[in-house]
């Protein structure tokens, strides 16, 4: 197509605001816009109160101290930690020192909190909390029963169906757009019902599309979790950051993600190899199976990889709870029984469940400050931000803490909204003219598929993909396996360059949608593979195996060379490094120390 | 119904979590086009509950307290066993 055929062939729509991604960070981005009287558009593959930010149970962190006392400082502290000391500190600290703001006004939105009898916010104790600088547990946790993410997402969604923000729900984004300068213009988005192709022009644009973890087999993530604001920034030359840090749970259901509580392990659960053998007791011979989580994945990872796994792939553990008393099972393991009959078609009363370690959550993303302006270099990229799991601001760093995911949405969807608003007041009223450049690049992809009468089958494609992110840069990692994954995935990307499909309708064509989200996948896949073979030091989420514990470098990190982030850019799988922020903006800096608990 | 509505009710079958997302897998793949006009129309009420209430009611922690509904719903539980 021409350019001047584009031009006249697609809609344009133009709003001054515009969010793509409708879960935690982009409703709460919304909110501060629509209410400062923004022209605001949302776009949303999914209704938004079905956004994977439903999946949140665990709660919100704030040291707001209404059962003891807490301070931000200490919130910091702990995150700093957590992140392995790769977390930005101004950013860390922007966040610590908002959390009581923004989720007083969550509770002023209508957020069902839990209570105290005061009638204060009820706070609960979690993994990683602690006051006075790691001394003791504090009680931090401020949780809508176990459905903070959910009522979290209906308060926000319906707060901005208040405040008239524009919903367009069961869009598909495809590419950003950006100008000769590099300047942010909007979208290209696709309407699933019509194939319709329309520019969402606006003079600011948020990314708010949530993580990709489904590029592992195992992932506990819901299948729209694609990573499509990653795709499109990776494909406008925007880098992705940190994209070698994920989470991982050690034992979720191989095949489905869905996981198996560690209390099973504590009710006498067992791992058991391919030969039966009870390998715990060779890697921690006092607690075995109840060794924590990081020492139990490098277990599990190391059997499978040393040809142990079980199954006709070899990919994965057993779980054995035979030799249990049914009635315990039954009263203290309840649902999962259950889970293992539907997702592992196992009765664990009878036969051992498949596990493996899972993946659960990004800590890298789009490159931000903590105003959610995307950064390039020294400079802000115009009319670009990001917020949530697709952002890397950076906060968590190596390692995220719990709780500090729902928090994150809430702090940086408001600042993100609150920079666009001043970048909206100051741009041109007028819109500037389309270019076109990217637009027909989004045009052609979908053209290919709709023309393309050979090639490989999109389901093969993501499944070969998964299989090697899950075996070469899973929950522990090796050299060799780095550095064959890196050709592997690369392999696997011309196979996702080259899908065909059979079905070319016009009307909510699931199978295009797919090869779409594949092809943003891979762009996440690949930035994973890359970096993590690039990073010869364990940190956080990161563990290799040449990484050797040493008085130097204790746990393996080597923070000479090392403390700075990794960033990926598609178009030539460039890497570049920047400095990790030690700097906070207002106190101390959190300084550099061994990660223990 | 149309093609249209079919393929709008098997969109909006992916879900916020991902346990529905995998009982309901198999649901739509075998189940779905199966279905009568007014079945059809049975499902598109389950999948205006909420991802959390929905999946109490396939896991079986709790019964959906409309009869039309929960009987659609133990077809999706069926169709993962």
């Amino acid at each position: 197509m021409s350019q001047e055929s584009t031009k006249r062939a697609i809609p344009v729509r133009k709003f001054d605001a515009l969010i793509v991604g409708a879960g935690g960070a982009g409703l709460r981005a919304a909110l501060q816009l629509s209410e400062a009287g923004v022209k605001t558009a949302v776009l949303s593959k999914v209704f938004p109160t079905r956004s994977h930010t439903v999946a949140a149970q665990g709660g919100v962190s704030a040291s707001l101290g209404n059962s003891e006392p807490d301070h931000w400082t200490w919130h910091m502290y702990d995150t700093v930690k957590g992140s392995d000391w790769l977390g930005d500190q101004d950013a860390i600290e922007f966040m610590c020192r908002e959390a009581p703001k923004v989720v007083i006004e969550l509770e002023h939105f209508g957020m069902p909190f839990d209570r105290n009898a005061d009638g204060t916010i009820y706070q609960r104790p979690f993994g990683g909390h602690m006051s006075n600088f790691g001394e003791k547990p504090v009680r931090r946790a401020c949780a809508a029963a176990d459905r903070t993410g959910h009522a979290m997402l209906h308060a926000l969604y319906q707060r901005n169906v208040r405040a008239n923000t524009q919903f367009f729900v069961e869009w598909m984004a495809l590419d950003m757009i950006r100008d000769e300068n590099g300047v942010v213009q909007g979208v290209v988005a696709m309407e699933m019902e019509t194939s319709e192709i329309v520019i969402f022009q606006a003079k600011a644009t948020l990314f708010a599309t949530g993580g990709a973890g489904r590029i592992y087999s195992s992932s506990t993530n819901a299948f729209i979790n694609t990573g499509d604001g990653l795709g499109m920034a990776a494909r406008a030359g925007v880098p992705l950051e940190d994209m070698e840090f994920w989470q991982f749970h050690p034992t979720g259901v191989a095949g489905a993600g869905v996981l198996i509580t560690e209390g099973v392990r504590g009710e006498g659960g067992i791992l058991r190899n391919s030969n039966g053998e009870r390998f715990m007791e060779r890697y921690a011979p006092n607690a075995k199976d109840l060794a924590s989580r990081d020492v139990v994945s490098r277990a599990m990872v190391t059997e499978i990889n040393e040809g142990r796994g079980c199954g006709p792939n070899k990919d994965h553990v057993l779980l054995d709870i035979t030799h249990l008393d049914p009635e315990v099972i039954m009263s203290k393991l309840p649902g999962i029984r259950e889970i293992s009959i539907k997702f592992a078609g196992v009765d664990p009363i009878k036969a051992p469940i498949p596990v493996v370690p899972t993946c659960h959550y990004q800590m890298g993303g789009i490159p931000t400050n903590y105003k959610g302006e995307v950064v390039m270099g020294d400079e802000t990229v115009k009319g670009f931000y990001a917020a949530g799991e697709c952002a890397c601001a950076s906060v968590h760093g190596a390692n995220r803490l719990g709780t500090n995911s729902l928090l994150d949405l809430l702090v940086f969807g408001k600042s993100s909204g609150n920079s666009m608003i001043e970048f909206i007041k100051n741009s041109h009223e007028s819109f500037p003219e389309v270019a076109l450049k990217d637009v027909e690049r989004s045009v052609a992809r979908v053209a290919r598929l709709d023309n393309q009468t050979t090639g490989s089958n999109v389901n093969e494609a993501r499944l070969a993909m998964q299989r090697t992110m899950q075996a070469h840069a899973g929950v522990f990692r090796f050299k060799d396996m780095l550095a064959e994954g890196v050709a592997k995935i690369l392999e696997v990307e011309k196979m996702v360059q080259n899908t065909v499909i059979t079905d070319k309708s016009k009307t909510f064509n699931t199978a295009r949608l797919e090869a779409l989200e594949l092809e943003n996948l891979i762009e996440v896949a690949k930035a994973t593979m890359i970096s993590a073979n690039a990073r010869t030091e364990s940190r956080g989420a990161h563990v290799r195996d040449d990484a050797i514990d040493s008085p130097e470098q204790p746990n393996g990190r080597d923070d000479k060379n090392w403390l700075k982030h990794s960033l990926w850019f598609s178009s030539d799988n460039r890497l570049e490094y920047k400095p990790v922020n030690l700097t906070p903006l207002t106190v101390d800096s959190v300084a550099l120390k061994t990660r223990s608990y | 119904m149309d093609e249209v509505e079919f393929k709008r009710i098997v969109w909006r079958s992916r879900r916020g979590l991902l346990e529905l997302d995998l009982q309901l897998e198999r649901f739509v793949s075998d189940v779905l086009p199966t279905l009568s006009e007014s079945e059809l129309a049975v499902y598109e009420q389950v999948l205006m509950l909420p991802d959390w209430d929905f999946l109490e009611y396939v896991n079986g922690k709790s019964v959906c307290p409309d009869t039309q509904l929960a009987v659609m719903i133990a077809r999706i539980s069926a169709a993962q066993q």
